[in-house]
């Protein structure tokens, strides 16, 4: 089918009006009668034992009901079974400033701050680390007993003959890049609302509903199932509208857990939402990566052979650690073809908030650093950098050396439409001085071939009810967060069953109601739920097509089902016509529309005095069905197929994808040679999402993608001091406003994926990783220096264009901003607590340590 | 704190309410009117998302003292809908994706009807720097633009119903 009628074409979103008028409820937007507020006490130290802790006199506060501490809920969980580290609060130690100590459950949000300041915890402060090359080197005082020298995981992973391609290249570079943390900061501050009932036949504490801000609300089931040793079926979570997520809700928060603690310990209704300070503290974020890279290739720029050394600051514990450092190495491969690639990745543990995963997870600062050796080799051979890439493309459908199978690919035609568009081959090399273009690509997974939790279970389910009234119901795990997958399940829906997408009602993301979908994450939902509710709907189909083919006397292949009708092929009626020369049938006794006659059945009496028909209205074919069946209902569900799952070698279950999206991307950037500044004026982003279902949500999420790439290029950063966060604000973390975002265009490539829902790819991360190296390179093609370091800071720039002239470096603020906080909770954020700052033990490499800031 | 009782207009209805002096006016809109519509996301007045309109003028809400707002019109994001329908603003931000996780648009939604009512025919510098008041983590601003200018041409023809189906 080549022309569709819904799929294809630009539609708002389906929860568009609640978001434009504030009628959308986000968690933070319950209330329950009896509602309790959560505040959290976080640990002012970096690294430290927990003594004692005190709280006869926060307990004698009026209006307090409820304190919980670790001992209250020490099961410990994590988001990976290999990494189950942490525990809702801490337990007799506290391993980075903001680690959670105490939940004061109280009658308002004043009288628990002021309960947190009458909580006595003694503390006894070991040595921390804050430097992951350091960290590694710890043979004391370890974050977790369990990794020695802080390694939480090392892969060494060796595809082809590294050795042998670097003997046979022509040219070798080599170089160290790193990329400073950044965090998600969706505009939501986390939050969970957690309530039991009381079981009608125990008369006890029962059942527990949590309403939480949250990517992946089956895991959270899960979580709290570990943690408050009960059994799943006695969980129930509800996904409400979430603000933004980027892969800081894709994990368990501790307050989605500390929430249901207190809640169970207050016998009432606990809301925690976080500060946005807390939300800087929660972090999961993109971890700082240092890279070592070392590129073979030939004289005309074909790549031989890739060794790469990946280094992740990982903070204090696992989070999605493990699989940040596998992706790092595996989506080495997939974008082009490298015939050899030796791969060393340590995730390291650092007394800093954990880091976890972020939009384009594991593979951005990796690919910034791929792309600019890219560019430097270039340059070093007189290469065109588009040229270079053009050369080294796959041709699919293929298996890369390190198992991963790619069957569409549109990156030939992206790198196309970039170098056109942005007249590059006119502009490159010939513009005014300080100013330049860069180009780039990325790719990202469609979703990971392999579950977290290793089951044969379907990674996506569907279920389709639809009655009598002609509405099409739609029962999805997928959770929305803002990059429109309910919109795309009922497009999909209306699509296959030729319905007006009006009928149908997507419920999501209610553990519940919703079958069991492992959620919002690796950019999963388009190509899996997607095909789960094409599987759904061709099977509620299938009863439809039978009913009415009895109605039309003709076998179900010959029914078409469109525009909101049924009819038999070789009807009379154009199909493809939105308006029925027969005009009374879509308002005739039978349709639906009068007098509830379909509720009563007579319709079908009617009917079958009047003969067998060429066309009905969707009602009617529904009500033929349902009468006919004795229900209507379909399921769909989804696992990626055996071929897609990867190679057999230790880790190789992270990286293979169903399919996997690509994105070239071409930057134009001028340099103020005198302050050090970067204007970018705009960036070209082709981006091969299969086939855009909605194109103006795709561009959404490419534009988005791009922006926040920009964001990481040259101004966000997380700038820590002793395991203290400088900058926990909206402002001082500098997320771009509307003056500093330049023009982005899209432009959407459609490679049509032979596995994809109707073709479709992942949208919304794939893009993100191509804006940095396509910056970085332009600044180079602008004023001659190369950045190896992001965010390409003003600093950062005057030093290496000083470094050029040999000047000497000039120290200014070394991105630290002077008004930025002395202790934790000094800035920002509600000011309630009076801590003393962090403390430095004696050993503490921090406090020997020449760079990091002296004593204090 | 002990509670005073103030008397407030919010989307042209009057409140009379008991509330603490040091109550700020989103806390005052979010818990005691139930009107949660306008958000908190940043706690210092860095993003915008608490926009509401005093007397026509965008104002930071979670910075604000509900007290001191007594004798003045406040409008929130839900005294924004025309008679129960889409304003074209409300109308063109879904259309374009000038709305992804929608967290900050009811605080661009104040924003723009502010801008679009002192400047009815804006130039695109002048809709981005009435936009950089505001922070949006999805959308990189692109498609806001796209949205608010087809707001205005809505506007200009005259019919909102032009609008649809436009994109």
């Amino acid at each position: 089918m080549s022309d569709f009628s819904v799929i294809g074409k630009s539609i708002a979103m389906v929860d568009a009006a609640g978001k434009t008028t504030g009628a959308g409820k986000y968690t933070d937007d319950f209330s329950m009668p009896g509602m309790l507020v959560g505040k959290i006490l976080h640990s002012p130290y970096p690294h430290a034992l927990i003594k004692r802790i005190d709280l006869s006199k926060a307990k004698a506060l009026e209006g307090v009901v409820a304190i919980v501490t670790g001992a209250d809920a020490p099961n410990q969980y994590g988001i990976l079974p290999v990494g189950h580290d942490e525990t809702a609060l801490a337990v007799e130690k506290v391993r980075y400033i903001g680690d959670n100590v105490a939940c004061v459950a109280a009658v308002s949000e004043e009288i628990a701050e002021r309960a947190l300041e009458l909580i006595e915890v003694e503390y006894e402060p070991l040595p921390a680390y804050f430097d992951p090359e350091e960290s590694m080197k710890a043979e004391t005082d370890l974050i977790h007993e369990n990794r020695p020298h802080n390694i939480e995981k090392d892969y060494h992973h060796v595809f082809g003959d590294p050795e042998q391609g670097f003997a046979e290249a022509d040219y070798v570079h080599e170089a160290r890049y790193i990329a400073n943390e950044v965090t998600h900061a969706a505009m939501e501050p986390h939050s969970t609302l957690a309530s039991f009932e009381i079981d009608p036949h125990t008369g006890k504490q029962g059942r527990l509903t949590v309403w939480s801000s949250t990517q992946v609300p089956y895991y959270l089931q899960h979580k709290l199932s570990l943690v408050l040793e009960l059994p799943m079926s006695q969980i129930r979570v509800i996904k409400p509208l979430v603000g933004g997520g980027f892969g800081g809700k894709s994990e368990i928060n501790p307050l989605e857990i500390i929430a249901a603690v207190a809640a169970r310990a207050a016998n009432a209704p606990v809301k925690v939402t976080y500060t946005r300070e807390e939300v800087f503290w929660a972090h999961r974020g993109r971890p700082r990566t240092i890279i070592d890279l070392k590129t073979g290739v030939k004289n005309d720029g074909r790549v031989t052979s890739v060794a790469c050394k990946v280094v992740q600051d990982g903070g204090a514990y696992c989070s999605y650690g493990v699989v940040t450092i596998l992706y790092s190495g595996a989506l080495l491969g997939a974008l082009y073809d490298i015939p050899n690639i030796r791969y060393d990745g340590y995730r390291v543990l650092t007394n800093k908030p954990a880091c976890g995963a972020m939009r384009g997870h594991g593979t951005v600062n990796v690919r910034f650093a791929f792309e600019s050796q890219m560019d430097e080799i270039c340059a070093n051979l007189n290469l065109d950098p588009a040229e270079m890439r053009r050369v080294n493309l796959l041709k699919p459908p293929t298996v890369t050396v390190n198992g991963l199978r790619v069957l569409s690919y549109g990156l030939p035609e992206c790198i196309e439409q970039v170098v056109r568009r942005s007249g590059w081959n006119d502009r490159k090399g010939r513009m005014p001085k300080g100013r330049g273009l860069g180009v780039a690509c990325s790719h990202y997974v469609s979703g990971a071939a392999n579950s977290i939790i290793r089951s044969d279970m379907p990674h996506s389910t569907v279920n389709i009810k639809i009655d009598r009234d002609g509405g099409v119901v739609v029962y999805t795990g997928a959770s929305e967060i803002g990059q429109g997958s309910d919109t795309m399940v009922a497009q999909i829906v209306a699509e296959v069953l030729g319905c007006d997408i009006s009928r149908v009602k997507v419920i999501a993301a209610d553990t519940d109601l919703t079958p069991i979908d492992l959620g919002s994450y690796s950019s999963r939902v388009t190509f899996m739920s997607g095909n789960a509710a094409l599987q759904a709907a061709e099977d509620v189909k299938k009863n439809i097509l039978s009913a009415a083919a009895k109605r039309m006397n003709c076998a179900p292949e010959d029914v078409i089902m469109r525009n909101d009708r049924v009819l038999r092929r070789g009807t009379t009626m154009s199909e493809g016509s939105s308006t029925w020369s027969d005009s009374s049938s879509g308002k005739d006794a039978a349709s639906g529309h009068v007098d509830g006659q379909i509720l009563r059945g007579s319709v079908l009496q009617t009917r079958k005095e009047e003969g067998p028909r060429d066309h009905m209205s969707f009602e009617e074919a529904v009500v033929s069905a349902i009468d006919f069946h004795g229900g209507l209902t379909g399921t769909g569900s989804y696992a990626p197929p055996a071929a897609a799952r990867g190679g057999k070698q230790k880790g190789g279950g992270v990286g293979p994808s169903p399919a996997y999206s690509y994105s070239a991307q071409v930057a134009d950037v001028s340099v103020d040679e005198e302050t050090g500044e970067v204007t970018v004026h705009k960036i070209w982003a082709a981006h091969d999402c299969g086939r855009a279902l909605n194109p103006v949500a795709v561009e959404g999420q490419v534009i988005g993608s791009v922006w926040m790439g920009l964001g990481q290029a040259l101004q966000e950063e997380m700038v820590w001091k002793d395991g203290l966060l400088m900058n926990p604000g909206m402002l001082e973390y500098r997320s771009p406003s509307s003056t500093e975002s330049p023009d982005i265009e899209c432009i959407i490539v459609e490679s049509i994926d032979p596995e994809g829902p109707f073709g479709a790819k992942e949208a919304g991360e794939g893009s993100l990783a191509a804006t940095i190296p396509a910056i970085s390179n332009a600044i180079y093609d602008a004023v001659g220096v190369r950045l190896r370091e992001s965010p390409f800071t003003p600093e950062r720039i005057l030093a290496a264009l000083r470094a050029k002239k040999g000047m000497k470096r000039i120290e200014m603020t070394e991105s630290v901003d002077p008004t930025a906080p002395q202790k934790l909770r000094e800035h920002g954020g509600s000011l309630w607590f009076r801590g003393k700052g962090p403390m430095r033990h004696p050993l503490d490499p921090a406090r020997q340590g020449a760079k990091a800031g002296g004593e204090r | 704190m002990k509670k005073e009782l103030i008397a407030l207009r919010v989307n042209h209805r009057a409140y009379e309410l008991a509330v603490e002096p040091n109550k700020l006016l989103l806390d005052v809109l979010r818990q005691d009117l139930g009107l949660t519509g306008s958000k908190q996301a940043c706690d210092d007045s860095s993003c915008g998302a608490c926009t509401v309109q005093v007397d026509g003028i965008p104002m930071l809400s979670c910075t604000m003292l509900a007290a001191s707002c007594e004798g003045q019109e406040i409008t929130t994001v839900e005294g924004v809908a025309d008679h129960g329908a889409l304003t074209a603003l409300q109308k063109a931000y879904g259309d374009f994706g000038g709305s992804q996780c929608g967290f900050c648009t009811p605080g661009f939604m104040m924003t723009v009807r502010w801008l679009l009512a002192n400047n009815p025919d804006p130039s695109e510098d002048e809709i981005r720097d009435a936009l950089s008041s505001n922070l949006c983590r999805c959308t990189g601003y692109t498609q806001m633009y796209q949205a608010v200018r087809a707001a205005i041409e809505a506007e200009q023809k005259g019919s909102k119903r032009e609008l649809v189906g436009a994109k």
